[in-house]
């Protein structure tokens, strides 16, 4: 398993970026001919009303979906489609809106599955264990620890996350993607189901995410505090097709997107 | 519970990932290795060595290879006793093409064959999933079967399409065969079966264990996290195999001495998976603990009816085992669908804060 | 290069040579097409209806076949014991619903999977310690089935159709018929596709899941009653027929779980298939490739349609 490659991007410039973007199952378009980019550092919301193709969105640069048009560009790579794999060794990482944990599993072990990518001994040293593969098992240990503090998800390390609180669940799914240590992070809908502290809370990380970490976030999210707060920059998105893009005080007062929210037929 | 577990703090991530974290336990399972491998065969009859002991220790083995793949990876297998033939039947090979070199090796090398054939019948299981994958390895299962007849080269041509298992010794000391004692037989069994344990719990604790359930869990999400799913499926069927494959040549090998092609037949299959679903599906004790129940349980009826002297043949034990056997895997599902395993540690729960309730 | 002949070759020319053989080989694959389709039928009701893969469906084929003949080995008039079968399978149905569908309402698919495992097994251990282990007659005479055949002059040669096979197909194309419409046309048959698709949902607009449970494992027993009745009509009732049952299987993959048609289809092109195999290529390799032959065309048909020929493509959401 090869650690994430790639040039290096500085602060700023383009990461990712998604070009004319089209994506649809059967008749169905979920997303129409849609572009922008992601700069390294900031904060990036995709929002719009529901249906609008956010979660596709995301699925396609996760390379989950296969766009029928259109290219990805990422660390200065572009192809039509991304496969999951390229993504994730290319150090994208993501939350999803239901919770996509390992209910099977504990809270560590989950998010010690986020670095498999990083653990490399092989077969045979798992078999014995001891020794090359149980000191490479320690060491990732310790850099989960670290993030368990700062989610601050101490005591519910062994326990099965079948039976944790929702907001407890979406911190541990946080904690999974962080885990891959990635150079994006994609959370789709990270404060859904949440009341004003648990929202304050996650905030905070996701603050503490892209200041200590460095990561760039793009997220999408239906609570309009929250977006202004904390994203840099906005992209908005209606049935399929990009409407607006650019800062927060621009998109809150774009007339389309007012009409695109409230409802009036364009 | 009998010993405070409290208290036992791990100042290294290494010791608190160990097997048996907790000083008690590690002793207690010194105590059960002890008793298993030398009271034993001091105090118990060869009877029950030979048609309880052993036979559970090599079905609890194959429920292991069967756990492996259904219980932690979390796909559906119906092809088990289909592997534990290819044991069989390779070691039978080896053994007779190569008499001059060790048994234990070639039971070991049986198993390598059982995981090759394990790739190539996992094969599939990138495109087909669940049920369907199920479904396919029936194939398998019936494939095997047919081979196992109709290829005579695989019995050497034996007029009944049985295979006779020859003489083998280790040191001088027969352990194959029919000069074999169910004693030397018994630990032999036992010696395999808790090193191979004990490597696949290494597994579980792992990566690999990690990425096994992540692919049985939510294997979209695995993918996305990067692991590969293909990759890690078939190594699953090939570990799951190679454990089949060892319990197979162990069941002929240092078992019953003989064996038919009606051995390793459908019906097998879903004995080991009843083992694995009534024991706990994804846990090693389960697999132990399913294997003594299942195969115990005809025993239990015959002594029953001996004791209260019910006139009970064969045949009607039979059919008795297979309808409480029908029952109890309802009655787990519907109670405790994590199965004998998940009971026994909510037994320890309860013993944990006894006297109190919760 | 012999091999390849003998592959590609020579089954052609054979079948070439004498057609009538063939005609005869392929009526066989029909009829058995025809069985299996009925068994698959079975599963097909009930995973329509309940989302439940019944495992126990070859089983309750037996079991209903066996209590028949037992009926009838005691005394009972053949058609008294028909009506007494018939009860017999609404118990059951009763029973299956009762005790192991309503504990396990709304756990995962699997699970309920595994619990027809445990179905089978009981009534395989149930059914031999009643009616004993030993293979039947089945009283086909005594129900009105008609029994010799016809020879009839083609190609150059005979075909021999067994008038018990032709009575099989109708029944079975009766019986397929019928259930379409139930499904298609009647409010019940509405309320069992309400079921299938969510228990929850279904409950919550007061559909009574219970009644719609017994009413479908019902139908699927009568289901299994007529199957056994053929099927013992044709060979003896035993219990090795619960392993042919798991024939239906193939059956299911190519015509997808919930279509009735597909069931048809996928037991024909199935029985056709392996009759066909057997009989120009199955000398080739030992005889015998009857026993697995359906499995590998499944398999092989699942490597390109995972959803078979009339299923539905699942697209997984996250």
């Amino acid at each position: 398993m090869r650690a994430p490659t790639g040039p290096e991007v500085a602060v700023g410039d383009v990461l990712l970026s998604v070009e004319n973007v089209s994506l649809a199952f059967g008749g169905v378009k979920a997303v129409s001919d849609v572009s922008f980019d992601i700069r390294k550092g900031e904060i990036r919301a995709i929002i719009g009303p529901n249906g609008a193709g956010k979660t596709s969105m995301l699925n396609v640069i996760n390379g989950f979906y296969h766009p029928q048009d259109g290219r990805i560009t990422f660390k200065g790579q572009t192809r039509g489609q991304m496969r999951p794999h390229d993504a994730a060794y290319g150090g994208i990482a993501r939350t999803f809106q239901n919770v996509a944990l390992f209910r099977g599993m504990t809270a560590l072990d989950n998010i010690m599955t986020g670095r498999s990518l990083r653990m490399r001994r092989g077969f045979i040293w798992q078999l014995l264990r001891h020794g090359p593969a149980l000191r490479e098992e320690v060491e990732h240990r310790h850099r989960v620890e670290e993030i368990i503090d700062f989610l601050k998800i101490q005591e519910i390390r062994r326990v099965p996350v079948g039976r944790l609180p929702y907001g407890l669940q979406k911190r541990v799914e946080l904690g999974r993607a962080l885990a891959m240590e990635p150079e994006l992070l994609l959370l789709d809908e990270p404060m859904a189901g949440m009341n004003i502290e648990e929202k304050e809370d996650m905030s905070r990380f996701i603050l503490d995410v892209n200041d200590y970490y460095g990561t760039t976030i793009a997220l999408i999210e239906h609570d309009m505090g929250v977006v202004m707060d904390l994203s840099d920059r906005v992209v908005v998105l209606d049935h399929g097709i990009k409407i607006a893009d650019g800062t927060p005080d621009e998109v809150k007062n774009d007339k389309t997107v007012i009409d695109a929210y409230l409802g009036v037929a364009h | 519970m009998f010993y405070r577990e409290a208290g036992q703090f791990k100042t290294t991530y290494a010791a608190d990932a160990a097997l048996f974290p907790i000083l008690q336990d590690k002793l207690g399972i010194a105590l059960i290795l002890v008793a298993a491998f030398i009271l034993v065969p001091l105090v118990a009859s060869d009877f029950v060595i030979d048609s309880v002991l052993t036979p559970i220790l090599v079905f609890s083995l194959a429920a292991i290879g069967l756990n492996l793949l259904t219980g932690y990876t979390g796909l559906l297998s119906l092809g088990t006793a289909g592997f534990m033939g290819v044991g069989a039947f390779a070691c039978y090979k080896l053994a007779t093409l190569f008499p001059g070199i060790n048994i234990l090796v070639m039971i070991v090398c049986a198993g390598f064959f059982a995981a090759a054939a394990g790739i190539v019948f996992g094969l599939p299981s990138l495109r087909i999933k669940g049920f369907y994958l199920a479904v396919a390895t029936l194939a398998s299962q019936f494939f095997l079967s047919w081979c196992f007849i109709r290829i005579p080269w695989l019995y050497n041509y034996n007029v009944s399409a049985s295979i006779e298992v020859p003489t083998r010794t280790l040191y001088g000391l027969p352990i194959t065969g029919p000069t074999a004692t169910p004693i030397t037989r018994y630990l032999i069994v036992l010696a395999i079966v808790s090193v191979m344990t004990w490597l696949a719990s290494n597994l579980i604790r792992g990566r690999i264990g990690r990425t096994w359930m992540a692919v049985r869990d939510m294997d979209i999400a695995a993918e996305l996290i990067g692991i590969k799913l293909y990759p890690t499926k078939l190594l699953a069927f090939a570990v799951s195999s190679f454990y089949c494959g060892v319990a197979g040549a162990m069941l002929v090998f240092l078992w019953l001495g003989n064996a038919e092609s009606e051995s390793f037949g459908i019906n097998q299959s879903f004995i080991i998976l009843f083992m694995v679903i009534i024991g706990g599906l994804g846990s090693l004790l389960g697999s132990f603990l399913g294997a003594a129940l299942i195969w115990g349980l005809p025993i239990v009826l015959r002594s029953a009816a001996a004791t209260f002297n019910l006139p009970l043949n064969a045949a009607t034990v039979e059919q008795m085992t297979f309808m409480i056997l029908g029952a109890l895997i309802i009655f787990f599902l519907i109670v405790e669908p994590s199965g004998l395993a998940r009971l026994w540690q909510i037994g320890k729960q309860k013993l944990r804060v006894w006297p109190f309730p919760y | 290069m012999h091999l390849l002949y003998q592959i590609f070759i020579d089954p052609f020319v054979q079948m070439g040579t004498a057609p009538d053989l063939l005609v005869q080989t392929l009526w066989e694959g029909l009829v058995a097409g025809v069985l299996y389709s009925l068994i698959a039928l079975g599963f097909v009701l009930i995973f329509k209806a309940s989302g439940v893969f019944n495992f126990a469906q070859g089983i309750m084929v037996v079991f209903a076949a066996l209590a028949l003949v037992g009926f009838y080995q005691h005394g009972v008039p053949a058609f008294l014991a028909l009506g007494l079968t018939v009860v017999v399978m609404l118990l059951l149905a009763f029973a299956v619903e009762r005790l192991i569908l309503r504990p396990l309402v709304n756990q995962p698919d699997i699970i309920l999977f595994m619990a027809t495992f445990g179905l089978t097994y009981f009534l395989i251990g149930f059914g031999e310690l009643i009616f004993g282990g030993d293979p039947k007659v089945m009283i086909s005479s005594q129900l009105g089935l008609p029994s010799g055949s016809y020879q009839i002059k083609m190609l150059g040669g005979f075909v021999q159709l067994q008038k018990i096979d032709i009575a099989a197909a109708i029944i079975a194309s009766l019986m397929v018929a019928v259930l379409a419409i139930f499904f298609q046309k009647t409010r019940i048959g509405r309320a069992l596709r309400a079921v299938a698709d969510s228990h929850r949902a279904a409950l919550s607009v007061g559909i009574s899941l219970e009644q719609i449970w017994v009413i479908v494992w019902f139908a699927a027993g009568i289901v299994a009653l007529a199957t056994g009745i053929m099927w013992g009509a044709r060979s003896n009732v035993s219990f090795a027929l619960e392993i042919i049952a798991l024939k239906a299987l193939p059956v299911l993959i190519l015509g997808g779980f919930t279509s009735i048609p597909g069931a048809i289809v996928g037991g024909i092109i199935i029985g056709v298939g392996e009759k066909i195999g057997e009989f120009y290529w199955g000398p080739l390799f030992g005889s015998g490739i009857e026993d697995w032959l359906a499995y590998v065309i499944a398999l092989v048909f699942l490597l390109f349609r995972p959803q078979g020929l009339f299923g539905e493509r699942i697209i997984e959401r996250i």
